[in-house]
């Protein structure tokens, strides 16, 4: 991967003037290569990742893993079926998985009844869907490769040789 | 009452742990002052600690060290530089390469013995030096780039001339030499029958070109101590394993005191080593790659903040030139310190021809590097303001 992706993938706020910096390269073929991943879809979009433990207020939410088993219809196979299911706003990743299930659907919803109610009355009744299982996510550790933790002290002393 | 002996009576204390003290007692300082990696040990290694000691893993291992890390220090040194190695008399695992230096100089030196110590330098040799009964004859490098040249090497040999302790990439001026360099400078010290104590601890933090250890040119390899470590590469400060490679009869002598004084390295410290040795490659080529852009962003921002800065070709640290602002090394610390709260270690304290420059440390996360270069940035618009003023 480029080394660009890789250091914004770290830290998305780091400035193309910085990155230039860093490798030693112009700031025009930076920012063209920004641009370019970015028309390419290859960087899709720039976000802070929320610690939503620490965040109090109304919009606190509960998340549910949701085995989906499917029948897979001619010619699409399980596409039409993701499709309908991901354009929910309710699903926040959707994947299509081997094993004793077809698609991994992750949901997020205000409460655990709006979430129950979303797997009742609108995924398990679609057409082609034969199964669901729900899992209630009841603690996060490890996200997308950060640590949910406070920050931690730093263990090193200040200065030496 | 008793007196303390004239040697460690005589031996200069650091002159700059007061300032050393000043930073311990600050708080929310951004220090560019640490002479350590600023990430953790990685995780499957420290795993391995854990386990060894699960498994009850207590015990004191043979002097040399165990046998396992050693066989994989073996395998390691071959198949990365080329080395080769005996695992059974040609290889000693001690307590860090400090450790290693202090051993070997011990075990080389008669009373009046002279070792040629490159300076600015790290802080231990010196002195090291002087407790084994050796005398340190210092090169002053500052004029030469930092790097020592053949010539002046040559000119500092005399008949008492045993060795030469060579820091490659050093600490603390983040130099490193290319192979052909090393090949003019091992052939002085062919000439000359001196024994290279090679610290090349910082040597898998090198950025422009590939690492030469020492004992890999030509017909140098009987007479070079190659002292490494787990230190910076694999962030094990804290676990204290490092190691030394060469002569045999040079080992076996060093081995004799290691197994008086130190007996041997924590046993759970060298079980880390050895999973570090097995699976911590691709962590240390990660965090090799994150120093790498630091280092071009810090020396990148030194050079237009008007502090001139040689590119350092490996370790992390940068060695820039203070003397445009008319402050000593000293000065320029303690007001960086006082006004806006960014710990630099003096150059001074690495010897004194180290005057009119400072060590700043890249081990530290770009956020803190971004910010600190702003304040010392800041730091440097408000000292020119004044001066105009004058």
């Amino acid at each position: 991967m480029d080394e660009i992706l890789e250091i914004l993938e770290k830290d998305c706020r780091i400035t193309p003037e910085e990155i230039a910096k860093m490798l030693k390269r112009k700031l025009p073929d930076v920012k063209a290569a920004i641009k370019k991943y970015e028309r390419d879809g290859a960087i899709l979009k720039y976000k802070a990742v929320i610690n939503k433990d620490l965040v109090r207020g109304e919009d606190s939410s509960v998340r549910a893993l949701i085995e989906v088993s499917i029948v897979p219809q001619k010619d699409v196979g399980f596409d039409k079926l993701a499709e309908r299911i991901y354009s929910f706003p309710e699903v926040s990743s959707c994947y299509l998985i081997s094993g004793t299930f077809d698609l991994l659907v992750i949901i997020e919803g205000k409460s655990i009844q709006t979430v129950s109610s979303f797997v009742a009355e609108k995924l398990s009744c679609l057409e082609n869907v034969r199964r669901t299982t729900t899992h209630f996510l009841l603690k996060k550790y490890k996200e997308d490769g950060v640590i949910l933790k406070q920050k931690e002290e730093n263990k090193r002393i200040a200065i030496s040789y | 009452m008793v007196k303390i002996s004239k040697v460690v009576d005589q031996m200069q204390p650091s002159g700059i742990r007061a300032f050393f003290d000043l930073v311990l007692g600050m708080k929310e300082v951004i220090s560019l002052g640490v002479g350590e990696p600023d990430f953790v040990t990685p995780w499957q290694i420290r795993e391995a600690g854990i386990y060894s000691l699960e498994q009850g893993f207590t015990s004191y291992t043979s002097n040399k060290g165990l046998y396992k890390l050693r066989l994989g220090l073996q395998k390691y040194l071959k198949s990365k530089y080329g080395l080769e190695y005996s695992p059974d008399d040609e290889m000693l695992i001690t307590v860090g390469v400090s450790e290693g230096i202090d051993l070997a100089l011990r075990t080389i030196c008669n009373p009046g013995d002279k070792i040629i110590i490159p300076v600015p330098s790290y802080v231990s040799y010196g002195p090291v030096t002087e407790l084994a009964g050796g005398v340190p004859v210092y090169i002053d490098t500052t004029k030469d780039n930092c790097k020592l040249t053949p010539e002046k090497l040559e000119k500092a040999i005399d008949k008492k001339t045993k060795g030469i302790i060579l820091n490659y990439p050093t600490n603390p001026t983040g130099v490193s030499y290319r192979r052909k360099e090393l090949e003019e400078l091992s052939k002085i010290m062919l000439k000359n029958n001196l024994l290279c104590l090679s610290d090349e601890v910082y040597g898998d933090l090198t950025y422009d070109f590939q690492h030469v250890p020492f004992p890999t040119l030509p017909k140098t390899k009987a007479s070079t101590l190659y002292f490494n470590g787990f230190s910076k590469a694999f962030a094990m400060t804290g676990w204290r394993v490092g190691f030394v490679c060469g002569p045999k009869d040079i080992i076996a002598g060093m081995t004799k005191i290691h197994q008086y004084t130190i007996m041997c390295v924590s046993i759970t410290s060298q079980m880390a080593a050895s999973e570090a040795l097995a699976s911590g490659e691709k962590s240390v080529q990660e965090m090799k790659r994150e120093y790498r852009r630091r280092r071009e962003f810090v020396v990148t921002e030194l050079n237009n903040m008007g502090l001139p800065c040689r590119n350092p070709e490996g370790a992390f640290y940068a060695f820039p030139s203070i003397k445009n602002t008319g402050l000593s090394s000293m000065q320029f610390s303690q007001l960086l310190l006082k006004e806006e709260k960014v710990a630099v270690v003096p150059g001074t304290a690495f010897g004194a021809s180290a005057e009119g420059y400072i060590r700043i440390s890249y081990a530290s996360s770009m956020d803190n590097l971004k910010e600190a270069m702003q304040r010392m940035r800041n730091f440097l618009v408000r000292r020119n303001g004044k001066n105009k003023k004058r």
